[in-house]
C-alpha cells in the first residue's frame, strides 16, 4: 500500500461528500445545506414544471433577505411586484414544508448572516445557495459555494449536485495588522493582489497568522469576498474560534454531540506537506485602509495613493478601460483618493453588517456628525437587537444616519433602497459594478470603519486618525 | 434542452473586459419570469441612456451585430452575481455561443444548463476575428463544437471548455434524468454519511 498522500482540507471536504464520480471528471456531491431566497423562484419554478417536490426539506431552509423592505414593515410592501417576491418565497416554503425565517420572523436576516447565526452553517458541510456570495459560509470550514437557477433546482429534487473538482490555491496572510486595518482592508487587498478574475476555477484556502487571529466576523467577510477574486468558493480551517463561535446556536450541536462534533472538526485542516495548485502569500503588516476608485473590486488602492492616469498606461485596452472606468465614476484621472467627495455612505450587506462591523464604525461615529445622509442596515434582526442593547443605533441617529430593519438592501437596490443616478456612495458592499447600487450610482468599497470615516469627513478619508485615543 | 453541435452565424464583437452579470442583466429585471421575454433588456443599461436613447458607442448597438448569434467579448465574461437570468437574457436574444478569453465560474455553469456555449479563446485570435468582421459585417462565424474550432474566413482556431460541459451540450443532458440513474448510490451514500457523520445534521430542537 502506497503512502497516502498529504490532503488539503479541500480534499478532504470533497472526498466527504462524493457520492459517485463519471469517466469524464463530474462527480455527484451531497448537499448538507441548500439556503433559498427570494430570487431562488426559477429553481422552484423548474421543479414545479417536473411536477417534482423537495427531496429533503430538513436541510432546506428559506431567507427573506433580497426584496425585503428596510422601513415601515408593518405596513403592507407597496409595490406589487416587489410583495409578490417575498409572497411567493413564503408560499413555496409552506408548499414543500421548509423552514422559513420570513419578513417577520425574529430571525430574519440577510442569508449569509443567519445561516451562521443559527448554527445552521457548521464546519465540514456542503453549503449551496442562488447567490455567489455563499462562499461567506467557508469561513467555518465548509464547503460553500454559489449556484444558478438550474442547479437550485436539481438541488431541490435530489440533494445532490454534479461539480467538477476545483483547483487549490493557499492565501497565506502572515504577520500583524495594525490598527484600523481590518477584514475587509486584508480582502481588498488580496483581490488587488489576484485580479477579480485571477482565482477563477480555484477554491481558496485562506491561513496564516493574520487569519487565524481574525474573528469569525472578520473570516465571514474575507471568504464572503473570494468571489471578487472569482474564486468558487473560499475558507479557512475550523479552530477554537470556530468551535467558540458556534456553542449554543440553535441548530448546532449540543452537549455530548457538539464534543464529538468539535473532535470530528478538528480533523478539518490541510496536512502539513499538502500541495496546493497556487500559493500566494501576503504580509498583514503592509496593508493600510483600502478603498476602490473604479467598477471592479480590483480597482483597489490605499487611501494615500491616487487613481490611475490612462495617459501613463502603456498597454492601451487598460488605458481604455481606466478611462471608461473613471468617466463612469466621475473621477478626474491622477485625483488624491482624499479629495473625492461622497454624497451619501451605505453600512449593511452580508459582506460588512455584523454585530462587529456596526462597533466598528460607531467606535469612529461615537460624538461625531456625519456630512452626508447615510443608511445602516444590520445584517439580521438578532444584530439589530443586539446593536440596540449596546446603544449603537443611538450613535448612528445622532451622526445624522439612518438605522433601519436587515435585509440586502443598498447592496443590489432590488428592495428600492437605491443610490440616485450620478451620486457617489461609500459603502461597505461587496460590488462597485456599474449600476450596482441603482442605475448610473457610483459605489466605492471599503470597510465599515471607514465609511464612517468618509462619512464624518464627507470625502474618501484615513480612518487611523479618527482612532486616535479611542477603541476601534 | 436544445444540442449544440455546429452553428453558422453573424457575430458581435463586444471586446470590453469584464462584461459582469449586472451589466448583462441590470437587478430590476430579476423578477421578471422568463415568460417576459428577458432578450429584450439584455445590456439594458450600456445599451440605452437614462432618457432611453440607444447609446452609439456601444458596439452592441452597431448593425454589424442585428441577428447575430455569437458574440466575442473581453476577458472574464459572466462574473459576479450567480444570476441565471443572466443566461436567459442572452439565449432570449437569440444568441447560443459566446467566445472570451475566460469566463465567471457559476456563468458558464449556468450557460450549459441553458445550451448556451462558451468557448474560450486567446484573447489574441479573439481579436482577429474582431478585425475580419470589422472589414466585412456580414461575414459568418462558424463555431464547431465536435472538432472544438472557430473558423472565419481563411481562420481557423481550437477553442477550450470542459469536457463535461462539452459533452453535455453535445448530447442536451439533462442534468436530472442523468442523477435519476444514480438514485440507488445516493441512497446508500445517506445511509453510510448519517453513521460517519452524525453532527451535519440540524438539531431540530431550535426554537
Ligand atoms: S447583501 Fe448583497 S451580496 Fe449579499 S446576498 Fe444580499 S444582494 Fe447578495
Amino acid at each position: 500500500m502506497p503512502m497516502s498522500e498529504p490532503q488539503t482540507l479541500i480534499d478532504k471536504l470533497w472526498s466527504a461528500h462524493e457520492i459517485t464520480r463519471r469517466e469524464d471528471g463530474a462527480a455527484l456531491l451531497w448537499v448538507d445545506r441548500h439556503y433559498v431566497h427570494e430570487g431562488s423562484f426559477h429553481g422552484f419554478s423548474q421543479m414545479q414544471a417536473r411536477g417534482r417536490t423537495v427531496a429533503e426539506p430538513s436541510l432546506t431552509f428559506g431567507v427573506a433577505d433580497h426584496y425585503v423592505p428596510t422601513r415601515g414593515r408593518d405596513r403592507k410592501i407597496p409595490n406589487p411586484e416587489i410583495a409578490a417576491m417575498v409572497c411567493n418565497l413564503e408560499k413555496n416554503a409552506a408548499d414543500n414544508h421548509i423552514s422559513l425565517f420570513g419578513l417577520h420572523d425574529p430571525r430574519q436576516g440577510i442569508v449569509h448572516v443567519v445561516g451562521p447565526e443559527q448554527g445552521l452553517t457548521l464546519p465540514g458541510l456542503l453549503i449551496v445557495c442562488g447567490d455567489s456570495h455563499t462562499s461567506t459560509h467557508g469561513a467555518f470550514g465548509a464547503y460553500a459555494f454559489g449556484i444558478g437557477a438550474s442547479e437550485v433546482a436539481h438541488v431541490l429534487m435530489t440533494q445532490t449536485i454534479w461539480q467538477k473538482k476545483p483547483k487549490t490555491m493557499r492565501v497565506t496572510v502572515d504577520g500583524v495588522a495594525a490598527p484600523g486595518i481590518a477584514a475587509k482592508d486584508i480582502a481588498l487587498a488580496i483581490i488587488a493582489r489576484v485580479h477579480a478574475d485571477g482565482a477563477q476555477g480555484h477554491a481558496i484556502e485562506f491561513a496564516g497568522s493574520a487569519i487565524r487571529a481574525l474573528s469569525m466576523e472578520g473570516r465571514l467577510t474575507l471568504c464572503n469576498l473570494s468571489i471578487e477574486a472569482g474564486a468558487r468558493c473560499g475558507m479557512v480551517a475550523p479552530d477554537a474560534t470556530t468551535f467558540a463561535y458556534l456553542k449554543g446556536r440553535p441548530y448546532a450541536p449540543k452537549g455530548a454531540a457538539f464534543e464529538q462534533a468539535v473532535e470530528a472538526w478538528t480533523k478539518l485542516t490541510s496536512d502539513p506537506r499538502a500541495a496546493f495548485d497556487r500559493d500566494v502569500t501576503l504580509d498583514a503588516g503592509g496593508i493600510a485602509p483600502i478603498v476602490t476608485w473604479g467598477t471592479t473590486p480590483d480597482d483597489a488602492l490605499p487611501i494615500d495613493a491616487t487613481v490611475p492616469d490612462p495617459a501613463r498606461e502603456s498597454d492601451p485596452v487598460r488605458a481604455q478601460y481606466l478611462r471608461d472606468a473613471l468617466d463612469y465614476m466621475g473621477i478626474a484621472p491622477g485625483k488624491k483618493l482624499t479629495e473625492i467627495a461622497v454624497d451619501r455612505v451605505f453600512i449593511g450587506s452580508c459582506t460588512n453588517s455584523r454585530i462587529e462591523d456596526l462597533r466598528a464604525a460607531a467606535a469612529v461615529l461615537a460624538g461625531r456628525v456625519s456630512k452626508v445622509p447615510g443608511l445602516v442596515s444590520p445584517g439580521s434582526t438578532l444584530v439589530k437587537r443586539q446593536a440596540e442593547e449596546e446603544g449603537l443605533d443611538k450613535v448612528f441617529r445622532d451622526a445624522g444616519l439612518e438605522w433601519a430593519e436587515s435585509g440586502c438592501s443598498m447592496c443590489v437596490g432590488i428592495n428600492g433602497d437605491l443610490v440616485p443616478s450620478g451620486e457617489r456612495c461609500a459603502s461597505t458592499t461587496n460590488r462597485n459594478f456599474r449600476g450596482r447600487q441603482g442605475p448610473g450610482a457610483r459605489t466605492h468599497l471599503m470597510s465599515p470603519a471607514m465609511v464612517a470615516a468618509a462619512a464624518v469627513a464627507g470625502h474618501l478619508a484615513d480612518v487611523r486618525p479618527l482612532l486616535a485615543g479611542r477603541k476601534a | 434542452m436544445e444540442k449544440f453541435v455546429r452553428l453558422t452565424a453573424k457575430a458581435c464583437p463586444l471586446l470590453l473586459p469584464s462584461l459582469n452579470t449586472d451589466q448583462i442583466l441590470p437587478a430590476r429585471y430579476l423578477k421578471w419570469p422568463r415568460s417576459k421575454g428577458l432578450g429584450t433588456v439584455l445590456f439594458q443599461d450600456l445599451r440605452f441612456d437614462a432618457d432611453g436613447k440607444e447609446r452609439a458607442d456601444f458596439s452592441f448597438n452597431q448593425p454589424i451585430c442585428r441577428g447575430a448569434k455569437i458574440l466575442l467579448v473581453g476577458r472574464n465574461f459572466g462574473g459576479g452575481s450567480s444570476r441565471e437570468a443572466a443566461v436567459y437574457a442572452i439565449y432570449d436574444h437569440g444568441i447560443r455561443c459566446v467566445i472570451a478569453p475566460s469566463f465567471g465560474d457559476i456563468f458558464a455553469q449556468n450557460a450549459v444548463k441553458n445550451g448556451l456555449l462558451t468557448a474560450i479563446m486567446p484573447e489574441e485570435e479573439i481579436a482577429k476575428i474582431a478585425a475580419v468582421l470589422a472589414g466585412d459585417p456580414e461575414q459568418t462565424v462558424t463555431v464547431d463544437l465536435e472538432q472544438q474550432t472557430i473558423s472565419c474566413r481563411d481562420l481557423c482556431c481550437a477553442f477550450a471548455i470542459d469536457p463535461v460541459s462539452r459533452d453535455q451540450l453535445l448530447n442536451g443532458w439533462d442534468d436530472v434524468d442523468l442523477t435519476e440513474s444514480y438514485r440507488a448510490h445516493i441512497a446508500a451514500f445517506k445511509a453510510r454519511d448519517q453513521q460517519s457523520r452524525p453532527w451535519a445534521a440540524p438539531t431540530t430542537t431550535a426554537a
